[in-house]
């Protein structure tokens, strides 16, 4: 079977955007009844995608121009009277504002510096042994839970004892000092700090693989029309992974709509609601003011941002591809 | 760095006390303090990123009182007894917790998935396109949309509030990144021991198991392993989906940990490197197999 195209270079949802042009069955062989026993390699693994992924995606619909008590069970529809409230509700758009910003600032740190981090990695450390070093030790933090993270940072922020006061404190910044996730102009950003020490490392990890596998021939070439190694890393490295890098952009941005887990463990949301997000906000919505009509429709607004996005990165990933 | 005859001009003093060319060597000075400088910020980020997570195990040896007193010191005499009240104040279960379902989500994810990729690249199915649109399109669903309606299905089916809430929900979601993971790797095998051992009178179950199997080992070891990662570390369903205590995994056990805990913060940074150790290990055990498959599960 070669049924592989440049679409199975595009990460799964270039498969999935494949898939749709092609359309229809898959070679035509064997008899119809052993054809359709096959289907129970399949099974399995469709049905729970169907059931717990894209059945509640479609009740959700139903229960965003719902009112809704899960605990009393109690269903009636009010049509768009959610999507009204919610125009009117200062926090949404709080909690929106915050996600956005959230996109931006991941976009800075693990699209555009960890490219060039990764770059620099790549080109100026000559030991392959010290790369991988970095590499992982930049990685590491990615590897640990967001609970862990957010109270480890939770820790660092503290007023008393933290680790950024003390800090400020001893390079005579003192005047700096404060209690950065109670303060309500400082809390989103103090988060979203944490989330980018978390994350940089493993968006540098996939650059370095993406410029791993460009041909040392280009490199070569470009020395000998007397481009220094550290030129090479704009006229060469980054215009040549530019995929890598619009694909990450999206990557990054969609998971900024998502985020729930620091929020959660750093603030749930205070103070005064200004660290709110989509997620937490949803969340307290209904599981906490039993309003679910109510979440499930900032799940909704959830929704449609993350598949925009993702049929962004669909048509993205399906363009005309560099080929070495 | 080559320039080490010119003597005329004057310039920079070299640590070899050689005396540079107005040239070359200053473009070799330049050089010289560029790598440095590059050196020092990739030195400085190593510390950024190191010295928070050495600060939480330093912290766990630590008593209350030196926690909050100064961040920088070391522990006047390091106490290992906060990870036994960590572990009795909740985390042994919690750890017990998260083995258990991030266990049983891996042996489902991996084996629906392989079957499911074996099933798309080896056999000829009806609507196999339409399917592998269907599951690999999960992945375009972000799980905060799905919350709401589970809490409701799962309270119906008697699972809310149970270890297969967590498992049945890990597995399902990861279902869709898995099979891609696997098929992209099967597609690429050779598909003539297959045909042979089909000839040779062997069942499709026997060749999957016996042959195909085998051959994938590599990206299996990979989806095993960001399947741990996930499961491990998953907060959103396992926020919502458990209830009770004894239930609970680590990343929202912790939590909990945290919010009670206000009087033993050692405890608290116990509980944290305790969560955050087991993958910290397996990172570095399967780096290999990571790299490989969070490279192949953003786009070849």
């Amino acid at each position: 079977m070669s049924e592989r195209t440049t679409a199975e270079h595009a990460g799964p949802l270039g498969l999935v955007r494949y898939a749709s042009r092609v359309g229809g069955q898959g070679p035509t062989a064997g008899r119809t009844g052993r054809r359709w026993r096959a289907l129970v390699w399949v099974i399995p693994g469709l049905a729970l995608v169907l059931v717990f992924v894209y059945y509640p995606l479609v009740l959700n619909f139903w229960y965003s121009a719902s009112k809704l008590n899960l605990f009393t069970g109690e269903l009636s529809f009010v049509g768009l009277d959610n999507y009204t409230r919610m125009a009117n509700d200062p926090v949404f758009w709080r909690s929106l504002v915050n996600n956005v910003l959230y996109a931006g600032i991941s976009v800075v740190f693990q699209v555009f510096f960890a490219l060039v981090l990764a770059a620099v990695i790549e080109s100026q450390v000559k030991s392959g042994r010290w790369r991988a070093a970095l590499r992982s030790i930049y990685f590491l933090p990615s590897a640990m839970s967001l609970t862990v993270t957010g109270l480890l940072f939770s820790f660092i922020y503290q007023p008393e004892g933290g680790l950024l006061n003390g800090i400020l404190d001893a390079v005579g910044l003192d005047h700096l000092q404060q209690a950065w996730l109670g303060n309500s102009s400082t809390a989103m950003l103090a988060i979203i700090a944490m989330s980018q020490w978390q994350g940089f490392g493993y968006s540098t990890l996939l650059f370095a693989v993406a410029i791993q596998r460009i041909p040392n021939e280009i490199y070569e070439a470009a020395s000998i029309d007397g481009v220094g190694p550290f030129r090479q890393i704009f006229t060469v490295t980054i215009p040549l992974i530019r995929e890598m890098t619009g694909l990450m952009m999206i990557v990054t941005m969609s998971g900024a709509f998502q985020v729930f887990n620091e929020v959660m463990v750093m603030t749930s949301g205070g103070p005064d609601n200004s660290t709110h997000v989509l997620g937490t906000w949803l969340y307290r919505s209904g599981f906490v003011k039993n309003d679910f009509g109510y979440a499930a429709a900032i799940a909704v607004v959830i929704f449609v941002i993350t598949l925009a996005l993702a049929i962004v990165q669909v048509r993205y990933t399906s363009r005309k591809r560099v080929v070495w | 760095m080559s320039a080490t005859t010119a003597t005329r001009a004057t310039g920079v003093a070299r640590a070899d006390g050689r005396r540079p060319s107005t040239t070359l060597d200053r473009r070799a000075f330049w050089h010289l303090i560029g790598r440095l400088l590059v050196l020092g910020a990739l030195i400085g980020l190593v510390i950024i990123v190191i010295y928070p997570m050495l600060w939480m195990g330093i912290g766990s040896l630590k008593t209350n009182t030196e926690i909050l007193s100064d961040p920088f010191a070391l522990p006047a005499s390091p106490d290992l007894s906060s990870y036994g009240r960590a572990i009795d104040r909740g985390v042994g279960v919690y750890f017990v917790n998260s083995v258990i379902v991030t266990g049983a989500s891996v042996v489902f994810t991996t084996l629906l998935s392989a079957w499911a990729a074996y099933g798309l690249t080896r056999v000829t199915i009806p609507f196999s396109r339409t399917i592998l649109m269907v599951i690999v399109g999960g992945l375009m669903l972000a799980p905060t949309v799905a919350v709401i309606p589970l809490v409701k299905l799962l309270q119906a089916w008697g699972i809310y509030d149970t270890y297969w809430a967590l498992i049945l929900l890990y597995t399902a979601f990861r279902v869709p990144f898995t099979t891609f993971l696997i098929r992209s790797y099967m597609i690429d095998l050779p598909s003539s021991v297959d045909e042979a051992a089909f000839i040779d009178g062997a069942s499709r179950a026997q060749i999957f198991w016996r042959i195909t199997m085998p051959m994938c080992k590599p990206i299996l070891v990979s989806a095993v392993v960001l399947q741990i990662l996930f499961a491990w570390n998953e907060f959103l369903f396992a926020l919502i989906f458990v209830g009770t205590e004894s239930l609970k995994t680590l990343p929202v056990g912790l939590a909990t940990l945290s919010s009670r805990a206000v009087t033993d913060y050692p405890a608290v940074f116990a509980g944290m490197t305790i969560a955050a150790v087991p993958m910290i290990v397996l990172f570095f055990l399967s780096q290999k197999y990571f790299v490989r498959g969070l490279a192949d599960g953003i786009g070849k």
